[in-house]
């Protein structure tokens, strides 16, 4: 018997199955997951649940009894609420549902679902970033029309960052669209451990115009290396 | 109402002979490097010990440090990573702030899920094969990428297959396949150097009261692994920052939502900012203002000061009871200890209003202002090209 709301029941239940097995297949989810008191205590702790409809304690719940229903549903509606700030590892019976989220999240990434496009939406230029430069965050990102809510220090930054940026005393950081200055041959050792983990087809199922992106900056660049790609 | 409890002071929870309940990883990295499968970095004889959460004994290393900094500090925050840089300056220790660095990109893991364990794991152990190379220690500037490389190990520990995996990559590289002795954040650093650092205070901070937000991926991933003080806390919480703001002198106010999170969420912070900034603002501000009133906030994480700092411009907006500047701890000790507050600690990066709190410290902001302003001209007058140590320090 299932638990979860009469929802996706255009999905058939084969489908699901398989990616809730993909889930429980994977090495970290056992760790993760040891049965549950469904005392609450992940809920008192955890952020998410006091600004979304979300439970930790529904997560491991459906874990622990298998509901595949009901673990369909919380890939698609749920896990995309989490912080991943691991509160809920105060849970008394060792477990981790952070850490399920983390394997839900991975999965409906890896298998393209629409949940996952939409919940990565606008995220193409983190991802870009981190991937083709090596640093995530960097100054050139603090515009003002990217985070009106805090305020017009924002546009004081990005007005004068090419100096404020000179004014740092650590030799490494007088850049703009890098955190730090990354070396080249850095960038190749990161493209190649891209290349060779298969993380490329994952940001395939979520964003193709990303993949051809990444994929010709990399080309470029691996092949001036002397590498075949 | 508060309600008046009695409170039995002389009550000390002792472990006693108790075994810590989580195994110890170190021993697991010692055996893998037994069979030949990596290189242990081990930690330099230069080093001081300190106690983890379960009473192990954890090694922080002094110097000859290799800083694996962070992106959220160097781009947003770049006092932060400069005060670190400063601080070691200040004691005469040698490090090494490399070029051959990336993140730890768990941005891709913890955020959008577009990653996977070898990839993860290949960018840690190449950040940790370059340190190898260049002979010096690890020293993590970001909670996240600390948290993260502790469950990477564990996955190396545990999964040979993955282990052989990644050791391929490496091989392709070129880099050494090499596992750190220790996992040090640098908070971890500040700490073991506290007293050394008080010893160099130039300021009395005796009037300031802090508030701590401990970072959840420090104490909440691998927890067995955190820092934990008899003295601090009576040993049931983490005593990092706490414990170096009692070495500096200054007051910690307690609050009650010590253990939430501080909203950051990643994707939340990115895409769904209404979320992290009401977090952050009731659960964490408003709560610090009613009950302990403090002066400033501390931490020791990239996305708890930007999250805690930018998120009181729409409180004070909607007339929250917000308005307490949030430093790290590292930008704190450099302050203390004379460090220039725009050229060294970068404040002007911050958002909230600190001008009140380095009244409060003895620090002439406008001078001090005045002072960096002129170092602007210059650099755009193109009479220096950048600001250099010997400025920061002139
Ligand atoms: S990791 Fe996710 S589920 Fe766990 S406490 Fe944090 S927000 Fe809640
Ligand atoms: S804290 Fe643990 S045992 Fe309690 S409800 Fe949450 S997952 Fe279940």
């Amino acid at each position: 018997m299932t638990l979860a709301p009469n929802t996706y029941t255009d999905i058939p239940y084969e489908e699901k199955a398989k990616l809730i097995e993909e889930v429980m297949a994977d090495h970290r989810y056992g760790e993760h997951l040891y049965g549950c008191y469904e005392c609450g205590i992940c809920v008192a702790a955890c952020p998410s649940a006091r600004f979304y409809d979300f439970s930790p304690r529904k997560i491991a719940q459906a874990a622990a009894r298998q509901d595949v229903e009901l673990m369909y549903e919380q890939m698609n509606d749920d896990v995309w609420n989490c912080s991943q700030c691991f509160s809920c590892t105060r849970c008394p019976r060792g477990n981790n549902p952070g850490g399920i989220i983390t394997v839900l999240r991975e999965v409906a990434v890896r298998n393209g679902l629409a949940s996952a496009r939409d919940a990565l939406e606008g995220y193409g230029r983190v991802v870009y970033k981190i991937m083709s430069t090596g640093t995530q965050v960097s100054p050139d990102m603090l515009q003002p029309n990217a985070f009106p809510d805090w305020g017009p220090h924002v546009k004081a930054i990005s007005d004068n960052v090419e100096t404020w940026r000179k004014a740092l005393p650590p030799e490494t950081l007088h850049t703009t669209s890098t955190a730090w200055n990354v070396d080249e041959k850095t960038i190749i050792e990161l493209y190649l451990i891209w290349q060779a983990t298969g993380v490329m087809d994952m940001i395939g199922e979520v964003d193709e115009g990303l993949h051809m992106i990444l994929e010709d900056v990399m080309e470029d660049v691996l092949d001036e290396a002397g590498y075949e790609t | 109402m508060s309600l008046e409890l009695p409170v039995l002071k002389e009550r000390r929870a002792e472990r006693k002979n108790a075994p810590p309940p989580t195994e110890d990883v170190r021993e697991k990295v010692f055996e893998i490097e037994a069979q030949g499968d990596w290189i242990v970095h081990r930690v330099p004889d230069d080093h001081v010990e300190v106690f983890t959460k379960y009473g192990r004994v954890k090694k922080i290393p002094r110097q000859n440090l290799w800083h694996h900094k962070s992106c959220g500090q160097c781009g947003h925050i770049p006092g932060y990573s400069t005060a670190i840089f400063w601080l070691m300056r200040k004691l005469g220790l040698a490090y090494e702030d490399p070029t051959d660095q990336t993140s730890c990109t768990a941005w891709n893991y913890y955020a959008s899920a577009t990653s996977n364990a070898a990839a993860q794991a290949g960018v840690a152990m190449r950040n940790f094969g370059a340190a190898y190379e260049a002979g010096n220690y690890p020293l993590i500037h970001c909670g996240t990428s600390y948290g993260h490389y502790k469950e990477v190990r564990e996955e190396l520990i545990h999964d040979p297959e993955l282990r052989k995996q990644v050791k391929g990559i490496m091989e392709k590289l070129g880099k050494p396949f090499v596992m750190p002795e220790e996992i040090v954040h640098y908070s971890e650093w500040v700490y073991a150097m506290r007293r050394e650092l008080a010893n160099l205070k130039v300021l009395d901070f005796s009037d300031i009261t802090a508030t701590v937000h401990p970072a959840c991926h420090y104490h909440k991933l691998v927890v067995e692994d955190a820092i934990y003080d008899r003295d601090i806390y009576d040993g049931q919480r983490t005593a990092v920052v706490t414990a170096v703001v009692e070495a500096l002198g200054a007051n910690i106010g307690e609050y009650s939502t010590w253990y939430d999170c501080c909203g950051f969420g990643f994707r939340h912070i990115l895409v769904e900012r209404d979320f992290t900034r009401s977090f952050a603002i009731e659960r964490k501000i408003e709560v610090m203002k009613k009950e302990a009133n403090p002066d400033v906030v501390l931490t020791h994480d990239t996305g708890c000061v930007t999250t805690l700092d930018q998120s009181q411009f729409a409180g004070r907006a909607h007339d929250r009871d917000v308005g307490i500047p949030v430093l790290s701890d590292a930008q704190f000790a450099a302050l203390a200890m004379g460090a220039h507050p725009y050229k060294v600690c970068q404040l002007h990066w911050h958002n909230t209003d600190n001008k009140p709190l380095l009244e409060k410290m003895g620090i002439d902001h406008e001078s001090k202002w005045a002072e960096f302003e002129e170092e602007l001209r210059m650099i755009e007058a193109g009479e220096k090209e950048f600001l250099t140590w010997e400025d920061a320090d002139g």
